[in-house]
């Protein structure tokens, strides 16, 4: 039997109790959202926190509120279930809605959170493994040892970003709160993240996720598209989020964010470029999903050969496209690339 | 819940009353274990199977108040003040969940380790939609993993558990297990 590791729990009532007890217990110790991804690389020991500061208990961390001006805050301590029933996310945001409901399993969705998926670890071939596995290979650079198994050359760690909703919430302009002991900050949600499977975030340990915040729709229309294997299970190995705002048929401004080619959300700022001031046809949205082509590099540590992968982001970003324009074109690209 | 905020004893029990099946149980154990563990080696509750440990599987679902989790990502500890409902609390006064009859007459369960997660996952759609679609039911049961590959026996089981809990006359099934 896989265990847990034995810690010291705590309980904070108040986000500020949580903020003192993580200072107090120092770098070894961990906030815990629905535990769905720490736990599991507890029981691999990928990580094995002393002190686990659960961040269940706090109700101003759950919750969605519509903000003055159309906008949304979002706790990150929702669960992935609570957030399918919310209508500002299933009737408003429904590239948001479709996103979530991809996460895992429907009864795992009841335990992870919203937060908990931002924040997703980095995932790899040659990490999410059990201990003696990764024992055999004398470890990897992310975790006990030296080499990245995936390029033996490599100086970083390229464990991939794995969030489903980071790449739709980065093209919908989502952004973030974080509180730390002493100050907080507000920043783009893309800014959370940079390219090092082992630092991909940019929030210190002793900082908390404690809103996500959405911008009024205002003329937005968004879509997001998965890879995987199995349709009613996998992580993404290819996620395309994008969000355009129309004014009528033109498009004035196109967010393209490629999850699962890399270690953090990847903007497909060329691609953008070729969609705006324009009406979103055939030929521009062919035009930008070669340009979003480019920027998709995927390496040998998912599910699927890397060099289909690749291809795939022309695929996806096609599709994504063929959505925002119409949701029954995005339905019949799906049933065009899976027909059973 | 007790917080468990002392310094250093991460090790040492903590006493909690958990509800499962209806009935109040003082359990100690330390705060790193998790219900499944608890479930099947403090209370000998053993009908909630472990399978990959790591939230794949769903073999391991069991319900908190009323909604299928994965008692190998759960802390025991998490679930005091809640009601924990396994697959021993399914059958009632009058004899095996309606879910139980149906799997066992269809033969839904082959060798049977995915079982309990299934009829968990599946009560629980049932308490909350009185006719699932096969797509709903497709859909609920999506995280419960059958390595014997046996899904559309499993979907028919719940097809007529539904009918037999709306009162529907379901018709008779010869020796193996076919309507």
């Amino acid at each position: 039997m896989m265990r847990l590791p034995p810690f010291l729990y705590l309980a904070p009532r108040s986000v500020r109790e949580a903020l003192s007890m993580i200072a107090g217990e120092g770098p070894q110790a961990s906030f815990v959202a629905g535990g769905t991804d720490l736990y599991p690389n507890m029981k691999r020991r990928h990580q094995t926190p002393k002190t686990l500061v659960a961040l269940r208990r706090l109700r101003e961390l759950r919750g969605v509120r519509r903000l003055p001006g159309g906008g949304l805050r979002i706790g990150p301590m929702a669960t992935l279930t609570s957030l399918e029933a919310e209508a500002p996310v299933r009737r408003d945001r429904p590239a948001l809605f479709d996103a979530i409901r991809s996460i895992s399993t429907p009864i795992l969705r009841n335990m992870g959170t919203i937060g908990g998926n931002l924040l997703l670890d980095t995932r790899c071939n040659y990490y999410d493994q059990s201990y003696e596995w990764r024992r055999a290979i004398n470890f990897c650079m992310k975790c006990e040892g030296e080499t990245c198994w995936v390029a033996p050359g490599s100086e970083r760690c390229l464990a991939v970003q794995s969030s489903d909703s980071a790449p739709i919430l980065c093209a919908l302009g989502a952004r973030v709160r974080l509180k730390g002991p002493r100050s907080e900050r507000e920043i783009p949600l893309e800014d959370l993240y940079q390219e090092d499977g082992i630092r991909y975030l940019k929030k210190e340990p002793d900082e908390l996720l404690s809103d996500i915040l959405l911008p009024p729709v205002d003329g937005v229309r968004a879509s997001y598209k998965k890879l995987r294997r199995r349709e009613a299970f996998d992580f993404p190995v290819l996620g395309v989020g994008a969000a355009l705002r129309f004014e009528g048929e033109t498009v004035r401004e196109a967010r393209i964010f490629l999850g699962a080619v890399s270690s953090s959300p990847v903007r497909a700022t060329e691609a953008e470029a070729l969609l705006v001031g324009k009406a979103l046809t055939d030929e521009s949205i062919a035009a930008a999903a070669d340009r979003a082509y480019s920027v998709a590099r995927p390496l040998d540590n998912t599910d699927f050969e890397y060099a289909w992968r690749k291809k795939m982001a022309r695929v996806f970003v096609r599709d994504a496209l063929h959505a925002v324009r119409s949701p029954a074109e995005g339905r019949e690209a799906d049933r065009r690339r899976d027909p059973a | 819940m007790s917080p468990v905020s002392r310094k250093k004893p991460s090790r040492r029990k903590v006493h909690v009353e958990l509800r499962v099946n209806g009935e109040a149980q003082e359990v100690a154990f330390p705060p790193h274990k998790t219900l499944l563990e608890v479930l099947r080696e403090e209370l000998g509750l053993t009908g909630t199977k472990h399978g990959c440990e790591l939230g794949e599987c769903g073999t391991c679902t069991v319900l908190i108040d009323g909604e299928p989790i994965l008692s190998c990502l759960a802390l025991a500890l998490e679930c005091e003040g809640r009601e924990v409902t396994t697959v021993e609390g399914l059958a009632g006064p009058d004899g095996p969940h309606p879910l139980q009859t149906a799997f066992a007459d269809l033969n839904a369960a082959q060798c049977g380790y995915c079982t309990p997660g299934f009829l968990c996952a599946a009560k629980a759609l049932l308490d909350r939609r009185k006719k699932p679609t096969r797509g709903e039911i497709r859909e609920a049961l999506s995280g419960n993993l059958c390595r014997c590959t046996g899904y559309l026996k499993i979907f028919e089981a719940v097809e007529r558990a539904s009918a037999i809990l709306r009162g529907e006359e379901v018709g008779p099934i010869d020796g193996n297990g076919r309507p």
